[in-house]
């Protein structure tokens, strides 16, 4: 049954956002016929889950469909109370209006409403009874409802007391329930189901225009009277009570302790904080109970593979712990896909959560790296400006240039762009890959000029001279002198630094390989040396 | 631990065209056909035929559906598994997603985040061709460009052209971005003029490119505050142009010239419109998209979005119909586009 459960949290993660976000906007009255139509709104996504949940029990094995009439029970009892809390506490519905909702109320939720003595009592003294409803309808005053009500109680009355109904005990008996006796209702218990349903039948005929303040006295008497000692009242009944006594707090905590989910107390408990009705309350371990019931309802999201999503929204509107919390969640989302991170990297970049952007980046560069997706990886170090990585990988591409002997992934590296200067690595990836592409397409005072001053300026690492004096070599064979003599000897001066026993530079390798190439390098400069210098001496200038 | 066992892929009924009330927004609410299970998420799908459905997973499987009309139910009908996979020996699964498929029937084209391409036959068990290592990042998007021609997208800001006729593996044109190397998204080719193409970036611009001169986009228009996920000319009304993103809005652009003679944008409630001067780059080509002739120059942007919140995963359009998905996971059907 997540499935349609998951309607419940989308549906009213986008109401939640509303809510916040008309903060500012509204006052006074419009305020409240706003909350009140936020409420419905609440209510009515809890209904068609319902509605999508019964349909749904039909087309499963018996085995499941307990537990989709489970679940639709407990929806319906949540609707149930979400209504109450509506009417007593975001309306605040008055003394008048009160009775109205209510009736509406119990009607809406109990089904096996007492149609046939409706019916009977409807077609008794029908010009009555219009007359009551319409005067309930009616904007008079409170006073004037009361007297043209009592007229017509001690109207009943008389009719009771003459003995009219006499010969018909049925007649008498109705007589006696719109007189609001309550025994006399009491004898038809079978056809109330509830005593809430008791509560606002006696209301209905007793007292019709009873204030809010006065409910609790009847719900409790109504309770007792109705349970009568036979059976103790069940959690549902406690929290509708608790709502009577117009204690929110209790009905919240009974609540939060019945149902299995913090949606229903997260949601309702923020509603009621933006009625401003939670605002004298402190809880004692420290952040108020609307926060505190956002956060552990979102933090139940986030276990979800796709539903975490709305619980950083509902993060976003906790002041006190909500950025902890997210930071502390974010990182444990599993980043299967691509699209995956970037969605949560998008999240923590707009939340300037820098620390979390470079760890994501890195993770999934190291992924990247791990599957040989080197353009990948570079991708991802730019996305987070990812220096040190970006060596990593630039690394990772010249050691396979060493090994190879020619470069992979050209389509990446010829086309770096201004990413090659995130780190001094790469840049020299960058240019010594164009390096290569001015020998190829023989231009050749170019790339020795290149090559040079990717020495001399320290571009390249010292690991590296040695492959690019190796590369001096082709140039410096040519049939035409390439190298000017000063760059000659700064050749010359560059193969010392890395052959002499230097402390501090780059370790050097003292085999046969090595010796020869020194060799063949040390001759080929001098004779470029030898030539440059006649060519330069007759030459005139340089 | 919980693994995504709960994907579907689904066909559903956008109600009955013909019933356009007074308001005119929609008429019956779309209802669920069929749906069936499916492994990994739904990455990215396009119809093949009136019948045959081609779906690409995170997975890295490829998978055609078959929609049976008569009794209203979908079957798995061929399966590519391991389309997509990465080597790796470390780990046993190695699947790699794809990100992106197109079809043009029989033929399917496949890209993923292993870097790979794959040329399919609907009929054929077999890939009709693999390109290995075809991008050394992932693959974002692919598209036909002709119909032996196609145009993918890749995370270094790249768009290539590939020339399925020619035997080697390198990519016949590279394009790329001038600044920054932003990821690419999404791409479409304008469906009547083939040498305009646009695509959507990872910081939410929309570059409009002409392929047949330079290696750098033509425009380039500041659009959405975070990833582009699809680009779409409209396919019989191409002056139209509409993108979708992670920041919550899809934008509608138009460029058609008579702007004038529409008022009523003025006069939408929870639209936001904004005219965007588009004064932008070097030629003076015919099409709307290229042009910077002054008279010509106004496009207007629309939100259609009013009340956005998570992102715009997705979007179709056709005729007078657009459709989209939210990560609220909701479906949207506006059946009145041009109203």
């Amino acid at each position: 049954y997540i499935q349609t459960l998951r309607k419940l949290f989308n549906e009213s993660h986008g109401i939640f956002m509303g809510l916040q976000r008309s903060e500012e906007e509204l006052a006074g009255k419009s305020r409240k016929a706003h909350l009140v139509q936020v409420s419905k709104n609440y209510r009515s996504v809890i209904r068609a889950c319902m509605e999508d949940m019964h349909e749904a029990a039909g087309k499963f094995d018996p085995a499941l469909q307990g537990q989709y009439s489970t679940q639709v029970s407990i929806l319906s009892a949540m609707e149930l109370i979400w209504n109450l809390c509506e009417i007593l506490f975001v309306e605040a519905a008055t003394a008048g209006p009160l009775l109205l909702r209510l009736l509406d109320w119990v009607r809406l939720h109990v089904c096996d409403v007492d149609s046939m003595v409706r019916e009977v009592l409807s077609s008794e003294s029908p010009s009555k009874h219009k007359l009551f409803w319409n005067v309930i309808g009616n904007t008079q005053t409170l006073t004037e409802l009361e007297l043209k009500w009592q007229h017509w109680h001690e109207e009943c009355q008389r009719y009771l007391q003459d003995g009219t109904f006499a010969s018909s005990p049925h007649m008498e008996s109705i007589c006696k329930i719109l007189l609001g006796d309550e025994d006399a209702i009491l004898e038809k218990k079978e056809l109330m189901t509830t005593w809430y349903h008791f509560l606002v039948t006696r209301l209905l005929y007793s007292h019709p225009t009873v204030k809010p303040v006065e409910l609790r006295f009847y719900a409790q008497s109504s309770m007792d009277l109705f349970l009568g000692g036979e059976s103790s009242p069940e959690p549902l009944d406690m929290i509708l009570m608790a709502a009577f006594e117009f204690e929110i707090h209790q009905v919240i905590k009974e609540c939060s302790i019945v149902l299995s989910n913090w949606w229903f107390v997260a949601h309702l408990t923020d509603l009621l904080d933006h009625c401003k009705l939670l605002q004298s309350h402190n809880l004692y371990f420290g952040s108020n109970m609307r926060e505190f019931l956002l956060l552990e309802y979102a933090s139940g999201l986030f276990s979800h593979h796709s539903l975490w999503q709305l619980g950083v929204d509902y993060f976003d509107h906790c002041p006190e712990y909500g950025r902890v919390y997210l930071e502390l969640h974010i990182e444990r989302i599993p980043l299967s896909t691509e699209q995956k991170a970037l969605k949560v990297l998008r999240i923590c970049e707009q939340r300037q959560m820098q620390e979390q952007v470079r760890s994501i980046c890195k993770i999934m560069a190291m992924k990247a790296l791990r599957n040989n997706r080197l353009g990948s990886a570079l991708s991802w170090s730019i996305r987070a400006k990812d220096a040190a990585f970006a060596t990593l990988i630039s690394d990772r591409f010249l050691k396979d240039y060493c090994e190879r002997g020619c470069f992979s992934d050209l389509d990446l590296i010829d086309n770096l762009g201004p990413s090659m200067l995130l780190s001094d690595r790469l840049t020299f990836l960058g240019k010594y890959r164009e390096f290569h592409r001015l020998y190829g397409e023989k231009r050749f005072s170019e790339a020795a000029r290149l090559l040079l001053t990717l020495m001399t300026a320290h571009i390249a690492p010292c690991s590296f001279w040695m492959t690019l004096l190796t590369d001096a070599l082709p140039l410096l064979e040519q049939k035409e002198v390439i190298f000017s003599a000063e760059q000659t000897y700064e050749l010359m001066r560059c193969l010392e630094d890395l052959t002499s026993p230097n402390p501090g530079s780059a370790p050097f390798q003292d085999d046969d390989v090595e010796t020869t190439k020194v060799e063949m390098l040390r001759l080929a400069l001098a004779r470029n040396l030898a030539r440059v210098i006649v060519k330069e001496g007759t030459v005139e200038g340089s | 631990m919980l693994t995504p066992c709960d994907n579907r892929v689904s066909i559903w009924s956008a109600g009955d065209l013909g019933n356009a009330g007074l308001n005119g927004e929609y008429h019956g609410e779309p209802h669920l056909l069929c749906d069936i299970q499916h492994n990994g998420d739904v990455m990215d799908m396009q119809f093949l035929d009136q019948e045959r459905l081609v779906v690409a997973s995170s997975t890295g499987t490829v998978t055609i559906f078959r929609h049976h009309q008569n009794n209203q139910t979908l079957s798995a009908n061929h399966r590519w598994e391991k389309a997509h996979y990465h080597v790796d020996q470390d780990t046993s699964c190695g699947g790699a997603a794809c990100t992106g498929v197109v079809c043009n029937n029989p033929e399917i084209v496949t890209v993923g985040e292993d870097g790979r391409i794959n040329l399919f036959r609907a009929d054929q068990r077999d890939a009709v061709r693999t390109i290995d290592n075809a991008d050394s990042s992932t693959l974002h998007a692919v598209t036909f460009l002709r119909t032996t021609e196609i145009l993918t997208v890749n995370s270094i800001g790249q768009l290539k052209i590939w020339d399925l006729r020619q035997q080697r593996n390198e990519p016949s044109q590279i394009f790329s971005l001038a600044g920054d190397r932003v990821p690419l998204h999404c791409v479409d080719r304008h469906p009547n003029q083939q040498h305009i193409v646009a695509t959507g970036g990872q910081d939410g611009m929309l570059s409009i490119w002409d392929i047949r001169q330079g290696t750098m986009p033509v425009s380039l228009l500041n659009a959405h505050e975070a990833e582009m996920w699809e680009v779409h000319f409209h396919p019989s009304d191409p002056d139209h142009l509409f993108t979708c993103s992670e920041d919550g809005s899809l934008w509608h652009w138009d460029t058609s010239t008579n702007v004038s003679e529409k008022p009523s944008f003025l006069h939408q409630g929870g639209r936001s419109t904004a005219y965007l001067s588009h004064s932008t780059i070097n030629q003076s080509v015919v099409s709307a998209w290229l042009s910077n002739d002054p008279t010509k120059d106004r496009m207007e942007i629309t939100n259609l979005i009013p009340n956005q919140t998570l992102s715009v995963n997705s979007l179709d359009v056709l005729g007078p119909c657009l459709v989209y998905g939210t990560d609220a996971e909701a479906i949207y059907v506006n059946r009145q586009l041009f109203a």
